[in-house]
């Protein structure tokens, strides 16, 4: 019999409804499993236990009196980035080291009213800059696969949460790959929906054209269902799109066969690691017997996609996080010389090294003079890219690739070399560029036993493809049965 | 070298960030590594392209113009370093 925090949502949730455990069991069976584990693992930057007793007991009334949801009772960890009213929310930063939240984000908000169970707040790269969880002020998360890699980032401390049992599901948020990149490194599935269809209301902005809340979780089943909940959209949000969502689970059962998967040139000459290169074959194989077909296609401005990237988010980032100056709220310096050398000081005790490097980037980028060369070509690369998708679907129903372009490497491995680690986003970035949905499944091991993932795209606003292509996979494999050694 | 270090002086003023020297010495050059990669860019024809600003459609959505509840004073103020009544309290900004 597993425990209880080994099992997926939708298989608690039936539990629940049979009255054969009650929210409170669960979530003490989680927070006694945070307690074992989140020494190692670090996957939480602020717990919050008693709220979370005080959520089951709320849900258990509520599943009583017939008044239950889909996910009334589940635990959830919720990445560093999004507002909870009355609990700190730092963003893996000390320049947000104390500040607590006047109000509850959108999704938070979604979640209170679905009767979930927040446990607490999931760690992450500072202000989500970054691929490995190692840039947080509150120390680097470990992969509980093996405490000495990196579980991935920037949503790494919630994808690890979700991997150790230490949730059942999380949230987490995606500007350049930081929900799929932790999904493929954790073994777990994680999605980043059309950009427009989550809202972004309470989540701190890194680039605004770019970020997405979305679903981490243990399998397909449980994903549909959170997408469910946070799907939709919000007045609040001037980028969220008024469009009503599906129900993503009545995709999980549909058949795939006939479908037709894109192979992009671009993605598959960049592969050179071996254990990637066997988890995409092997999934190939998977597909082809479920009937799907493939077809070859180039995306011809993928390789600039990076370096547009590379622009584009620091410059949105030097603009959102102009904010952090010492003033309303956070860190402020406690010795300066006038208003300037307040903000400066405040800015550069607050901030760690990535994020200041991003700053640094993104203002030189946005400077006059500058501005025509890097700002704007970057927004015109982005046009391409966009169209090169739109192109590519045309012949086929979804795109399939790699998530990351090595098995998690380790902690420290790739700290000190900024275009090694701006590299790990290759197949990541793109998909926010066009503003695409994007999941990262489960696809298996590395000779070392860690875990890969692969990565499914398809064209704006059609999650519940993706949701009947991974569930299809889900139905055929066990990679995502499997649970960490910890 | 495409970075003097009087421009990484510049963009930490613009940026409101104090450097330390050695903080300016990798910066300079990290930043140097990193614009250098970005000169691909120029190898892409964009003279007809347009920019884009967003990746779906982008409106104006309005609204009819209600009074709605917002944050109370003290909501406000909850997380200021330092506050003076109903005020938070900041350096002398003109002198």
């Amino acid at each position: 019999m597993p425990e209880l925090f080994e099992m997926t949502a939708t298989e608690l949730a039936r539990l629940l409804a049979d009255k054969k455990v009650s929210s409170v069991e669960i979530t003490k069976a989680v927070l006694n499993r945070i307690e074992a584990a989140d020494k190692q693992v670090n996957a939480y930057v602020t717990l919050t236990p008693e709220s979370a007793l005080a959520l089951a007991e709320e849900a258990d009334r509520r599943l009583a009196s017939g008044d239950g949801k889909p996910f009334t009772g589940i635990p959830i960890a919720v990445k560093d980035n999004m507002c909870v009213k009355g609990r700190r929310t730092t963003c893996g930063s000390r320049i947000l080291h104390n500040f607590v939240p006047p109000y509850d984000a959108t999704v938070v908000r979604l979640l209170r009213d679905e009767g979930m169970v927040m446990v607490g707040a999931a760690n992450m790269d500072e202000f989500a800059m970054g691929s490995s969880t190692e840039t947080s002020y509150w120390g680097p998360t470990r992969n509980p696969w093996n405490l000495d890699t990196a579980p991935g980032g920037s949503s790494g401390g919630s994808a690890a949460a979700v991997a150790a049992g230490e949730a059942i599901v999380a949230l987490g948020s995606d500007t350049g790959g930081s929900i799929r990149l932790p999904a493929a490194f954790c073994s777990v599935t994680g999605m980043k929906p059309t950009y427009g269809s989550v809202s972004r209301y309470g989540l701190v902005a890194y680039a605004s054209s770019l970020d997405q809340i979305g679903p981490i979780c243990r399998d397909v089943s449980d994903l549909a269902t959170l997408l469910n909940v946070i799907c939709g959209h919000d007045p609040l949000d001037s980028t969220s799109v008024p469009r009503q969502h599906p129900d993503f689970t009545s995709f999980l059962d549909k058949p795939v066969a006939g479908m037709t998967l894109g192979m992009p040139a671009e993605f598959f000459g960049k592969l050179d690691d071996p254990d990637v290169s066997r988890v995409m074959s092997d999934a190939r194989s998977i597909f082809r017997n479920l009937g799907v077909k493939f077809s070859d296609l180039s995306l011809p401005h993928l390789d600039y996609g990076i370096a547009a990237y590379y622009i584009i988010a620091p410059s949105e980032a030097s603009s959102n996080l102009a904010r952090y100056d010492g003033v309303k709220y956070g860190h402020r310096a406690a010795s300066f010389d006038g208003m300037i050398d307040m903000y400066c000081r405040t800015r550069a005790e607050g901030f760690g090294p990535e994020v200041k490097r991003r700053i640094m980037l993104g203002t030189y980028a946005l400077s006059s003079g500058y501005y025509d060369a890097y700002y704007l070509k970057a927004a015109k690369i982005r046009t391409l890219i966009t169209s090169d998708f739109k192109k590519a679907f045309e012949t086929c129903d979804a795109i399939i690739c790699p998530t990351a372009p090595t098995p998690p490497f380790k902690i420290g491995e790739k700290i000190d070399d900024p275009i090694q680690m701006y590299l790990t986003d290759v197949f990541t970035i793109p998909v926010n560029m066009a503003g695409l949905p994007g999941i990262s499944i489960p696809g298996g091991f590395s000779r070392d036993g860690l875990p890969v993932g692969f990565q499914l795209i398809a064209p704006h606003f059609e999650e519940a493809r993706l949701v009947q292509l991974a569930a299809a996979f889900q139905r055929e494999t066990d990679h995502h049965l499997k649970r960490p050694p910890l | 070298m495409k970075i003097t270090p009087e421009q990484v002086d510049y963009v930490a003023l613009l940026g409101r960030l104090t450097l330390e020297p050695e903080e300016k010495r990798k910066y300079m050059s990290q930043l140097d590594d990193i614009l250098g990669y970005m000169d691909m860019l120029s190898e892409v024809p964009t003279d007809h392209v347009k920019p884009m600003s967003g990746t779906v459609e982008l409106y104006t959505p309005l609204r009819e113009d209600e009074v709605h509840h917002s944050l109370s004073i003290e909501d406000a103020l909850a997380n200021a370093p330092a506050t003076s009544g109903t005020s938070f309290k900041v350096p002398k900004i003109i002198e």
